[in-house]
């Protein structure tokens, strides 16, 4: 099998073998099914929509219905080598205490979420003056789950106040670009912003 | 009564009988020198004899899951929403166990059976059983059945903390687990309940110290207020709301205390159908069994260190308006296997009806036991591990 989205294929390179991971939002299970195979991880994901937690059962992935706004105190500090949670950060009722909570149950997290400086949502805006849609940002502003969006620079500067370390970072798209101005000016060519960080 | 067996349906199925001689040293300390147990089974046993599957009952259950007795039985076997051809617990897969657990009143050795040093029937004298106990007979009916490796171990409520029990003291003899609105313990609460359903009971005129049947007589007002008081605990406020509301059984409030409402009236036949059939000793013995199941007593408390030596794969299952055995006391036994690392999945499925929604048809709850089952199956068949 392979992985389809782009970001869980960034992500897969970035996991060591038999590591403990914890997924957040683990959606149909995709990525820990994945690193089960390739890795050899044991992991857990948690989710909460019915039909996906189904997937994830039919799949052979653990999988923990959990809703991520109740927090994570079910479980230890540092008792994971990874926490992962994709595109799901931006729809929490507060992102800044889910990471540090992520930092806590684990030693490193990676998170990927879609970037609001992204030029074309800029241009939407600029130009159109509405709320941007597209395809990492499908829904309209008043039924969007995606109630903190943000941008690289933004996470960058929680990470200096919160005196998270970032260990890599990488920029996601969805159209497959590779084009040398996403590497130098990720904050206005990264459609999605995906980072790795420890304390 | 069935005029003609439905297709899902197991069809009519016969009870069979193991009998043991070898003596059974109970948690008590007393021993069971010889006992029998009743059991059915249902689909048919591989040539590998690895796609078994062992169903726990719960509190008042018995052998008889799925299927029918007789064309004249007015409802089939208790769990035949989830076992039969097609069904979660697929019959033309699985080879299915169900057995009435000792102390029980359907046909296992019991309080109802005639003691061998006596020649009268057990009573009170049946010595009390705990969950380990009832674990230690099951894993003798599976030598009996020459069944090594149990494919699932399944219960619900009281039958989930068999299966638990199972996955913790004969992990290598069971490949999956799941464990089905249950607690890893009982609360003061729960304790409770129960105490006022045994009060109930023994304080009946006709218990005679539990040898009502040397009285020829039955404690049968207290088994009733027992099954009523347990009953409530069964149902959620929204299902005993939706079904009976504030409704009167006739059209007036009458200022006295005949059956006026009509929740009182279905709880007074409930408790009349169950005080009829089910055995005043064996339901004693059962809420003990409840009361006194805590894996977690050997190791401190810590439930996490109790499931360390499980092997299986644990699929756990609790219900939105359980509230005698709330999700939240799911959840407490999914941590304890996250922490140690075991494989698990969980989920809380949507459900009106309290702690009776493991019974009833629910499309979701089908979708994921299904889906676990199917698992189950293909590693029955050699595939995936």
């Amino acid at each position: 099998m392979s992985l389809n989205r782009p970001d869980l294929k960034i992500i897969q390179e970035w996991v060591n073998p038999n590591d403990r991971v914890l997924d957040l939002g683990c959606g149909n299970g995709e990525l820990l099914s994945y690193l089960q195979q390739h890795k050899q991880v044991h992991g857990y994901g948690l989710e909460i929509d019915p039909a996906k937690i189904t997937t994830c059962v039919s799949r052979g992935v653990n999988v923990i219905e959990q809703n991520l706004d109740d927090g994570l105190s079910n479980f230890k500090d540092q008792s994971y080598d990874l926490v992962v949670m994709t595109q799901a950060l931006q729809a929490l009722r507060r992102p800044d205490l889910m990471l540090e909570e992520m930092l806590r149950v684990g030693k490193e997290c990676i998170v990927t979420f879609p970037n609001f400086a992204y030029w074309r949502c800029r241009f939407y805006l600029a130009l159109k003056g509405e709320m941007p849609v597209s395809k990492s940002l499908p829904h309209t502003w008043y039924d969007t789950p995606n109630i903190h969006l943000s941008t690289f620079r933004d996470f960058e500067q929680l990470c200096k106040d919160r005196q998270f370390r970032i260990l890599d970072r990488a920029v996601g798209n969805s159209e497959h670009e590779t084009h040398w101005a996403t590497r130098i000016w990720p904050n206005l060519f990264g459609e999605l912003a995906i980072y790795r960080v420890t304390r | 009564m069935p005029t003609a067996i439905p297709e899902d349906s197991v069809g009519i199925v016969e009870p069979q009988i193991a009998r043991f001689d070898t003596p059974l040293e109970l948690a008590c300390g007393r021993t069971l020198d010889s006992y029998e147990l009743i059991y059915e089974t249902y689909g048919t046993l591989n040539a590998e004899r690895s796609n078994a599957v062992l169903i726990c009952h719960a509190l008042s259950g018995t052998h008889h899951a799925a299927g029918y007795h007789s064309m004249d039985d007015r409802k089939p076997g208790w769990w035949d929403a989830y076992i039969g051809p097609g069904k979660c617990i697929d019959t033309h897969k699985f080879f299915v166990v169900c057995l009435n657990n000792l102390g029980g009143c359907n046909g296992s050795t019991g309080p109802t059976s005639i003691n061998p040093e006596t020649g009268t029937t057990y009573g009170p004298d049946f010595p009390v059983m705990t969950v380990p106990d009832w674990v230690e007979s099951q894993r003798r009916l599976s030598d009996y059945l020459q069944i090594d490796v149990w494919a699932a171990i399944i219960g619900g409520s009281l039958g989930g903390m068999q299966a638990l029990q199972w996955s913790i003291h004969h992990p290598e003899r069971m490949r999956n687990t799941a464990v089905i609105a249950a607690a890893p313990r009982l609360t003061a609460q729960n304790i409770a309940f129960n105490e006022v359903a045994r009060q109930a009971i023994m304080s009946d005129p006709e218990f005679h110290n539990g040898r009502y049947a040397e009285h020829n007589t039955l404690p049968r007002q207290g088994l009733r207020l027992a099954r009523m008081v347990g009953h409530i605990t069964y149902l959620s406020e929204d299902s005993m709301g939706s079904k009976f509301g504030r409704d009167l059984r006739t059209d007036k409030i009458n200022y006295g205390y005949d059956v006026e409402f009509q929740v009182e009236s279905y709880l007074r036949y409930q408790g009349d159908m169950f005080s009829g059939s089910f055995d005043a000793n064996t339901y004693l013995l059962m809420t003990k069994a409840l009361d006194y199941y805590d894996p977690s007593a050997e190791f401190n408390g810590k439930l996490s260190d109790a499931v360390a030596r499980a092997r299986s794969h644990f699929l756990v299952i609790s219900f939105s308006t359980d509230w005698r055995f709330s999700p939240a006391r799911s959840e407490e036994i999914v941590n304890a296997l996250t922490e140690a690392g075991k494989n698990v999945c969980y989920a809380c499925i949507e459900s009106p009806h309290g702690h009776d929604a493991f019974l009833i048809p629910n499309e979701r709850y089908e979708a994921i036991f299904s889906a676990f089952m199917n698992r189950v199956a293909d590693q029955t068949a050699g595939g995936v591990s």
